[in-house]
């Protein structure tokens, strides 16, 4: 077991913006606007950086797909605590077209080139809500999955969960390697310290590009439009 | 600049003789931290680097997700926020000064005004006793002796303790060479007696820096006359009875959004406020100030961390950031109209605490001081 986790984490509109539908309806807009790191991967980060500091895991590498900018999300997972990070350099209309389908491709061929034991992600990104990269990613590699974690325990080579379902609370136990996506309650994500934010600059990003792990971008969708929804109406009391 | 500031009042008042000034030590610690950034090709670059951009970020979502949720309860009860500056002191926002040989993070005068600009966007009384601080440190770190800096340095930087600045007394606050308190050298020892005033964390502090006077003829030189001694608080006879243009932009900030927020809500005659000429005349004279007083404070930072005495720029930032942060507090009042009165509003509290930045680290008379001299100064070159 090499002990080495991949958490991937994804650079998205900051939840506190406005959104706006830019005027040609092909997407919204994203010039200028404020972008962070997914709340639900800083809580994959979050978890990761754990499980080293209780040393049951050795090794934490940041993963995230997307253009030049998505270094600086990558930063932020390192003055968390990652360890080094991996940047898969997409940009323009592949980037456009990114979507969990093509996501998980390149996360199932870095996982095999970096001998992880575990994927650690969030549960769904905020931007386009699809929760379908984490079970997507284990489908590829034939590795069970803990989707909608709120609690997770390793025991020796295996993994007790449980999962936030609509029922309830499921209680599972999974064999690694697993992909695991977390929910909101999994933990609270600390803040990057002064010092730890400093340290940050010495760690490694390698860039790579998805034909380098094999994997063809193309998307298999087409986005027709984008619209706001409806404007909401004074209701009557 | 209260780090220049002081730098000012330690020549005048002058802290031992013989003493190897400094300045130059936050100029290469910024030399290694922020080379991130390629040379701009124009020179002069409004760019911050991507650390300042993460140390920027870092405390401003401090502010807004830890200081500001509590600041109106600290204000109403008067108690002290040790949680809050605990919390700070651990993520490395408080102590930035401190060479990162002695434990701390050498931060550039640059870097610390940045994070200063954000912790007083949340609330100024946190931010000054935070900063209190870094006063209380600067004497020891620009003319400590190893041992001393090891010592009293390490200690704030190994637990959470504060430090305070003593120097204001009731009879002499601006006229700093007015001091009375006088210290006797007794064998081996020196006894001192006198009486402090206006000590930020005075009631808290681990140990404390004071100006007394050692040599009691009224004709030696100011100069020569004081000396700057470390003093443990628990020494017995102690009895208990405040960075400042970075943190009066901070405030000045958080009134021109509070009151840029309400005029956008507040709806009268049929529009939002904001819409109202005279209201948005009101909000682009407060962006006006806010942003000149950031360039204020950010060129005074500069100019330290260039290694060059920086007093004319520091005066400058600071009398200036300290009146438009009045003015433009006074203004987000106005505009809440009269719910700005009202303390459940916050720019009551914003109003109150600007007056501060007039009155401490030089009042804005002495900065008017300041600035005529080093001006004139130079025209007569």
């Amino acid at each position: 077991m090499s002990g080495r986790v991949l958490v991937g984490v994804k650079r998205v509109i900051d939840y506190a913006v406005k959104i706006r539908v830019k005027p040609d309806n092909t997407g919204v807009v994203t010039d200028g606007v404020k972008h962070s790191m997914n709340p639900f991967c800083e809580i994959a980060v979050e978890e990761a950086v754990k499980l080293k500091e209780k040393k049951l895991i050795k090794e934490v590498v940041a993963v995230s797909c997307g253009p030049q900018q998505s270094q600086e999300t990558i930063r932020t997972a390192l003055a968390m605590g990652a360890d080094r990070g991996i940047h898969v350099d997409v940009s323009g209309k592949d980037y456009e077209n990114l979507g969990p389908l093509q996501v998980s491709k390149i996360l199932a061929a870095l996982a095999k080139q970096e001998d992880a034991q575990l994927i650690l992600l969030g549960k769904q990104a905020i931007d386009d809500d699809c929760n379908q990269t984490g079970q997507m990613t284990a489908a590829l590699l034939d590795w069970p999955q803990g989707t909608f974690a709120s609690e997770v325990s390793l025991e020796g080579d295996k993994i007790n969960l449980v999962r936030e379902i609509d029922g309830g609370l499921e209680h599972i136990k999974i064999n690694t390697p697993a992909v695991i996506t977390a929910d909101l309650r999994l933990n609270t994500p600390r803040y990057a310290t002064l010092p730890n934010i400093m340290k940050a600059k010495k760690k490694k990003i390698v860039t790579v590009k998805p034909a380098d792990l094999g994997v063809d971008v193309t998307s298999r969708l087409e986005v027709l439009k984008v619209e706001e929804p409806p404007q909401r109406q004074a209701g009557r009391v | 600049m209260h780090t220049d500031i002081f730098y000012i009042q330690v020549l005048r008042a002058g802290v031992r003789c013989g003493i190897r000034l400094q300045s130059s030590s936050t100029a290469t610690a910024s030399a290694t931290a922020s080379s991130s950034s390629p040379a701009p090709p124009l020179g002069f670059s409004f760019e911050l680097t991507d650390q300042q951009k993460e140390f920027q970020q870092l405390a401003r979502r401090f502010a807004r997700e830890e200081i500001i949720p509590v600041a109106p309860a600290y204000d109403k009860s008067g108690e002290y926020p040790f949680p809050i500056i605990k919390k700070a002191w651990e993520l490395g926002l408080v102590n930035g000064h401190i060479p990162q040989e002695y434990g701390g993070m050498g931060l550039s005068s640059f870097d610390s005004c940045l994070i200063t600009e954000e912790l007083a966007y949340g609330c100024t009384g946190m931010q000054t006793a935070m900063e209190a601080n870094s006063l209380g440190q600067m004497p020891v770190i620009i003319a400590g002796s190893d041992a001393q800096k090891k010592k009293y340095l390490g200690r704030l930087t190994e637990e959470p303790l504060m430090c305070a600045y003593c120097v204001t007394e009731p009879g002499a606050g601006s006229d700093v060479a007015g001091i009375k308190t006088r210290a006797v050298k007794m064998g081996d020892e020196y006894v001192v007696n006198g009486q402090k005033m206006w000590i930020t964390n005075g009631g808290k502090a681990n140990w404390y820096f004071l100006l007394a006077r050692t040599n009691s003829d009224p004709k030696c030189s100011a100069s020569k006359a004081f000396t700057g001694f470390i003093v443990d608080a628990d020494t017995p006879g102690i009895q208990i009875g405040r960075k400042v243009a970075a943190g009066a932009t901070g405030l000045a900030q958080r009134a021109l959004d509070e009151a840029t927020s309400y005029a956008l809500e507040r709806k009268t005659f049929g529009k939002v406020i904001a819409e109202h000429q005279a209201v948005s005349f009101l909000l682009a004279e407060m962006a006006m100030k806010v942003e000149l007083a950031r360039m204020a404070y950010q060129r005074a930072a500069w100019e330290v961390d260039q290694g060059r005495r920086n007093t004319y720029y520091a005066s400058i930032a600071k009398a200036f950031a300290g009146d438009i942060a009045n003015q433009v507090a006074s203004d987000a009042v106005q505009i809440f109209g009269g719910n700005g009165f009202n303390s459940e509003y916050p720019v009551e509290k914003l109003m109150r605490d600007a007056k501060i930045y007039q009155i401490y680290e030089g009042t804005a008379q002495i900065q008017r001081l300041i600035i005529a001299r080093e001006h004139l100064g130079r025209a007569k070159k």
